[in-house]
C-alpha cells in the first residue's frame, strides 16, 4: 500500500499531571476540553497605575459577566491542539487530491511570504490612496492580466469568491436589461452544472430552465435556440463543462442567445484547461468569473477564502460593481460614483490577500507558462482516463480537456457504490476524486489530475484504482469496511444529519 | 516551469499512451478560430527571486503600511496578530486542503470549524453558528435574506443608518433582484449617535420584517441593542446585530442576551491582517429554531463506526450542491482558512484575554478621546463608545492632510458616506496605539481645528 503522505497516527489526548475528567474519546480533545480555569495564552503590557478598567468607564450595565466555557489554555497546548488537528487532514501538499472541478494544483509557497510583506498586510484599506499606489498598481495589473488571459474587456476584482463573482454577474446581467427597459425573467442552465449556477440565478431573481446535454456530453445549439426567447436574460455555461467536455457549439449557442438580446454568461470555474486554449471573450462570452483558488494557485483553505473576479465585455462595463480602479493624472484611487453600477457585494475592494498571490502566480508562469499549465492538465486528465479505461470506462466519448469523469460497473457486478470506492482510495493515502457530479453520470467519479502532479502520482493512482477493482470482486469488505486507516473510521454522516450536534456546550 | 514536473521523458511516454504526437494534438477539436487567437500576451514566466523582486517594489510603494501613526478603523481594525496564528494557519495541512467533503481524511478541518461555531455561539450568545462566510457585509445581508426565509410575508427591511455605509450598499444590492421589499433606513439620533428609537417605533409595526443594527455601530456608538430588540419583537420581527469590532463581543453585553435574532459580523479582528481590505471572516449565529433557514455550511458532531466522536459537515441538504435553486444561499466556498485564524485567535486570547484586551481597548480610546478634549477637540456625539469615536472639527480633510504631514493616519473623515457630517473625523484606537501618540494626534489636528 501506498505510504507517502500518510497522515501522522491518532493521535492520544495529553494527560494532565493532575487528575481531570476527561471524555474519554479517541482522536484530538476539543479546545474546550483542554481548558483550565486561570490558564492563559497571552499577556498585555501592564497597566498605568490608577487607571480605571474598561467595563467601569463604559459602565458595566453594557458589559457581559463573562465567556461561560471559552477555551483557557497555554501557548504551548494551543501550538500543540491545532498541529495535532492538523495531522488528521488531507492536503494537497501532502497527497494526490484529483478533486474534480476544484483544481486542486501546487500553491506556490513563496506566493504566502509575498502576501504577508508588511507593505501588503500590514496596509489598513481606508489608507488614502496615495500612500497606497504599489497596491493599487497590483489590483490595476491584475486586472489588465485577466482580461488579456480571459479576452474580455474590463475586469473586477470585487467578488469574494466564485459564487459571488456570479451573483455579481446575473445582477449584472439583470441591470443592463432594466437599462434598455427590459425586464427578463429567465436564465438558462444546462444539466451538467455546478449547484452554484442556480443557487445564484434564484439570489438574482431568475428562474431557472434546465437545457438537456445531448448523448454525447454537450449543449447543441439547436437546444438553445428551442429554450431562448424574449424573456431570457442570460444562460450561464461551464466551459469546458463539468463532464471535462469542451463544448463545441458554444460560438453558435452565443449567437442564438445574442439573437434574441440574451447574454452568455460564462462560468470560469473550469478555465485551468483554457489557458492559451481558447478565450472566453472570443467564444462570445458576455461575463466570465473566474476562481483565483483554482486556476491562478492560491490556497484553497479547507474552503476558502476564494476570490472571483468577474470580466465582461464592453457593454457590461458600466455594471461592474463599486468601487472600481481609476487612473488620474495622480495616480490610481477608487471609483465610487458610477450610476449603473450594480453596487457593492462586500465590505471594501477584494480579497487582496487572494489577488497578490495570483498576481504572483502569473507573474511566475507568464503567459507561455500559463499555456503550458493547461496542456500538460489536460494531458494528465487524458492520460488517467486511457488507463484506468479497461474498469473505469469514460462517461462520454468526447475528447477530455482537464478533467475526465468516469464511471464504473461495480454496483452491479458487486454491489460496491462509487461513495465505497472513494473511501478505499483513503486508505492508498489518496484523496478521492469528485463523486456523484455531474449528476448525470450514475455513480460519477470526476478526476481532475492539475498540472503540478507527476506521472510516477498518476500511476500510482491507476495502481490503487485497478487494486480497489479487483478487491470490489474478490474482498468487497475491505472496501465496504473502509478506511481502516484513518484517524476515523467510516463516519456517520446521517446520524449528524438526524442529531444535528453543532457546538460543544460546558456540562453542567 | 517549477510547478510542473513532467519531463520530456514523462510527455512523451504520456502522449503515447493517449495516442497523440502532440501536446496540441489534444486541443485539436477545439474549434480552431479560437484557438489561433488563444495567446497570452502577457511577459515570459520568470524565477521565484523576480517574482519576489516584483511584487516587493509594489509593497514598498505602499508608504501607508509602515511608519505612520494610524488611528484608522471604520470597519477593519488595527490588532495584534499572535505569531502562533500564522504558524498554525500556514500549516499546508489546512491551508491546501479543500471543503471537508471526505469527513474522514478532513477531521482536522471540521473539528477546527466546530470549535470556530461553539466560539462564535459563545461569543454572541447565541444556539446555533455556522462554518463562516465571506465578509461582515455579505454576512448581514445573507442575514436579512435569511429572515425574508423565515417571515416570506413582511415587506420591510429596517436599516439602522449607524450600520456601516458599505453593509448597508451590499445589503441593498444582495436585495436589488428580489421583488416586494423595501428598504427603509432609520436615522440616527444626532446628539448620541445611537439609532433613533422613537423612529424606529413608528415603523414598528405587522409589515417589518426586520431590524439591522451596528455594534457597536459606524459612529463608534455601543447602541442599546436590547431596546431596538425589544421594539422589533413587539412588532413581531427579526432583530439583526452586525459587528464590525469582533473584540466588542469579549466586553459588551451579548447580542443573545439582549434579545438578538440573527448575531452577525466580521471576524478580522480575530487574528486577521489588514491585507488591504480582504480577506476577512463572516461569522453568523441564530437561534436554534432557526437553523433550517440557515445559508452556508455547518459542521456537527458524530461518531465513526467504531463510537469514536467525529465531525463532517451536515444538514446540507440546505446548499446549493444538493438543492440547487432553492438552496438557502448560492455560497459554497467560504472563508474558512480565515475562520481557523480567528479559532486559534480567540483560543489564545481565552476567557480572560480577550476581555482584558477588549477593557484595554476601551481604556486607551477614552484616554485618548480625554486627550484630545483636554486639546479643545470634542467628540461629535455623546453615546457610550468602544474603540472608536468621531470627532467634532470644522475641516476634517484639512485635518487629515495636516496629521498626514506629521506622519499620522489620523483617522475616517465621515462626510464622504454621511453628508450631514460633513464636520466628524472617526478615529479608532487599539491595543496598536499607545498612551503617548494622543497628544501628538491632538497637536496635529488642533492646528487646522
Amino acid at each position: 500500500m501506498a505510504s507517502a503522505g500518510r497522515i501522522g497516527p491518532v493521535a492520544i489526548p495529553e494527560t494532565p499531571s493532575t487528575p481531570r475528567r476527561i471524555e474519554p474519546v479517541a482522536g484530538v480533545p476539543l479546545i474546550f476540553e483542554l481548558s483550565s480555569e486561570g490558564r492563559r495564552a497571552t499577556d498585555l503590557s501592564p497597566r498605568a497605575a490608577g487607571e480605571r478598567r474598561g467595563a467601569e468607564i463604559i459602565g458595566v450595565e453594557l458589559c457581559r459577566e463573562d465567556l461561560p466555557g471559552f477555551p483557557e489554555l497555554s501557548e504551548p497546548q494551543v501550538i500543540r491542539h491545532f498541529l495535532r488537528l492538523s495531522q488528521l487532514n488531507f492536503a494537497q501538499a501532502l497527497q494526490f487530491y484529483p478533486l474534480g472541478s476544484c483544481t486542486m494544483k501546487y500553491n506556490p509557497v513563496v506566493n504566502d511570504e509575498l502576501a504577508a510583506l508588511q507593505g501588503l498586510a500590514g496596509l489598513h484599506p481606508a489608507t488614502p490612496a496615495h500612500l497606497a499606489q504599489g497596491a493599487l498598481e497590483l489590483i490595476a495589473r491584475m486586472e489588465a492580466a485577466l482580461a488579456e488571459i480571459t479576452g474580455m474587456d474590463a475586469v473586477s476584482l470585487h467578488p469574494a469568491a466564485g459564487a459571488q463573482g456570479e451573483l455579481t454577474g446575473l445582477l449584472m446581467v439583470r441591470a443592463y436589461h432594466r437599462k434598455r427597459g427590459e425586464v427578463r425573467h429567465k436564465v438558462i442552465i444546462p444539466d451538467t452544472s455546478h449547484g452554484t449556477n442556480p443557487a445564484s440565478c434564484t439570489l438574482a431573481g431568475f428562474e431557472v430552465i434546465v437545457a438537456k446535454s445531448n448523448r454525447r456530453g454537450y449543449l447543441e445549439a439547436s437546444e438553445v435556440r428551442r429554450l431562448v426567447s424574449d424573456d431570457v436574460a442570460a444562460m450561464m455555461v461551464t466551459n469546458p463543462n463539468t463532464l471535462g467536455i469542451f463544448e463545441p457549439e458554444i460560438q453558435d449557442i452565443a449567437a442564438a442567445l445574442h439573437d434574441r438580446g440574451a447574454m452568455l454568461y460564462l462560468d470560469g470555474a473550469n478555465m485551468n484547461a483554457l489557458f492559451g486554449v481558447a478565450k472566453p471573450g472570443h467564444m462570445g462570452a458576455d461575463i466570465v468569473q473566474l476562481n483565483l483558488h483554482k486556476s491562478f494557485s492560491t490556497p484553497h483553505g479547507g474552503g476558502g477564502p476564494g476570490a472571483g473576479p468577474v470580466a465582461v465585455k464592453k457593454h457590461l462595463e458600466p455594471f461592474l460593481p463599486l468601487p472600481r480602479l481609476k487612473h488620474s493624472g495622480a495616480g490610481y484611487e477608487f471609483d465610487t460614483e458610477r450610476p449603473d453600477s450594480i453596487g457593492r457585494m462586500r465590505s471594501f475592494h477584494n480579497n487582496f490577500g487572494m489577488i497578490v498571490r495570483a498576481y504572483a502566480y502569473i507573474l511566475a508562469l507568464g503567459g507561455d507558462g500559463l499555456g503550458m499549465a493547461s496542456r500538460l492538465a489536460i494531458l494528465g486528465a487524458n492520460y488517467l482516463r486511457k488507463r484506468l479505461q479497461p474498469h473505469f470506462p469514460s462517461a462520454t466519448g468526447e475528447p477530455s480537456m482537464h478533467e475526465c469523469v468516469l464511471s464504473h460497473d461495480l454496483e452491479k457486478r458487486a454491489h460496491v457504490s462509487t461513495l465505497e470506492i472513494a473511501k478505499r482510495l483513503l486508505d492508498f493515502g489518496i484523496h478521492p476524486p469528485t463523486i456523484y457530479f455531474p449528476l448525470v453520470v450514475p455513480g460519477a467519479l470526476m478526476i481532475e489530475p492539475t498540472e503540478t502532479e507527476s506521472k510516477e502520482i498518476l500511476d500510482s493512482f491507476v495502481d490503487a484504482m485497478e487494486r480497489i477493482y479487483d478487491e470490489a470482486l474478490n474482498d468487497p469488505e475491505r472496501i465496504k469496511n473502509a478506511p481502516q486507516t484513518l484517524p476515523v473510521s467510516r463516519v456517520d454522516e446521517a446520524g449528524a444529519a438526524r442529531h444535528p450536534l453543532l457546538r460543544w456546550e460546558k456540562k453542567a | 516551469m517549477r510547478f510542473m514536473p513532467h519531463t520530456e521523458n514523462d510527455v512523451a511516454a504520456m502522449l503515447e499512451t493517449v495516442g497523440a504526437k502532440h501536446l496540441d494534438d489534444l486541443i485539436a477539436h477545439v474549434p480552431a478560430n479560437l484557438r489561433a487567437r488563444a495567446t497570452i500576451n502577457l511577459d515570459l514566466g520568470c524565477s521565484e527571486a523576480d517574482v519576489v523582486r516584483e511584487i516587493s517594489a509594489l509593497a514598498a510603494r505602499n508608504t501607508g503600511a509602515s511608519g505612520f501613526l494610524s488611528f484608522l478603523g471604520a470597519g477593519y481594525y488595527r490588532h495584534y496578530v499572535p505569531a502562533a496564528v500564522r504558524a498554525v494557519i500556514g500549516r499546508a495541512e489546512f491551508a491546501t486542503s479543500y471543503t471537508p467533503y471526505q469527513a474522514e481524511a478532513s477531521q482536522g478541518t471540521t473539528q477546527a470549524i466546530f470549535e470556530f461555531q461553539t466560539l462564535i455561539t459563545q461569543l454572541t450568545a447565541m444556539e446555533v453558528a455556522n462554518a463562516s462566510m465571506y465578509d461582515g457585509a455579505s454576512a448581514a445581508a445573507e442575514a436579512v435574506l435569511m429572515a425574508r426565509r423565515l417571515m416570506p410575508t413582511r415587506p420591510v427591511v429596517a436599516l439602522s443608518r449607524a450600520l456601516w455605509p458599505e453593509y448597508r450598499a451590499t445589503i441593498r444590492t444582495y436585495l436589488s433582484a428580489l421583488d416586494g421589499l423595501e428598504i427603509v433606513e432609520v436615522p440616527f439620533d444626532d446628539a448620541t449617535g445611537a439609532t433613533d428609537l422613537s423612529a424606529l417605533d413608528r415603523i414598528a409595526n405587522d409589515r417589518l420584517l426586520c431590524v439591522v443594527t451596528g455594534y457597536p455601530n459606524a459612529l463608534g456608538i455601543i447602541e442599546p441593542l436590547g431596546a431596538i430588540a425589544q421594539m422589533t419583537h413587539r412588532a413581531g420581527a427579526l432583530a439583526i446585530s452586525v459587528t464590525a469590532e469582533g473584540i466588542a463581543l469579549g466586553l459588551l453585553r451579548a447580542p443573545g442576551e439582549l434579545g438578538v435574532d440573527i448575531a452577525v459580523g466580521e471576524g478580522q479582528s480575530f487574528g486577521l491582517p489588514l491585507q488591504f481590505g480582504g480577506p476577512g471572516v463572516g461569522f453568523m449565529a441564530a437561534r436554534l429554531t432557526h437553523l433550517r433557514q440557515m445559508p452556508g455550511r455547518l459542521v456537527g458532531q458524530t461518531r465513526d463506526r467504531d463510537s469514536r466522536r467525529a465531525f463532517c459537515l451536515t444538514l446540507s441538504t440546505r446548499e446549493q450542491h444538493i438543492r440547487r435553486e432553492r438552496a438557502t444561499s448560492n455560497i459554497c466556498t467560504n472563508h474558512s482558512l480565515c475562520a481557523l485564524a480567528a479559532t486559534v485567535y480567540l483560543s489564545l486570547m481565552g476567557r480572560i484575554g480577550l476581555r482584558e484586551l477588549a477593557e484595554r481597548n476601551v481604556e486607551l480610546a477614552h484616554q485618548a478621546a480625554a486627550v484630545l478634549e483636554a486639546a479643545g477637540i470634542r467628540r461629535r456625539f455623546s453615546g457610550p463608545f468602544f474603540n472608536e469615536f468621531a470627532l467634532k472639527l470644522a475641516n476634517p480633510l484639512a485635518a487629515l492632510e495636516a496629521a498626514e504631514r506629521k506622519q499620522i493616519l489620523a483617522g475616517v473623515a465621515l462626510g464622504g458616506d454621511y453628508p450631514e457630517l460633513s464636520h466628524a473625523l472617526l478615529v479608532s484606537v487599539t491595543e496598536m496605539n499607545r498612551g503617548d501618540e494622543f497628544s501628538r494626534l491632538a497637536a496635529a489636528i488642533a492646528e487646522v481645528r
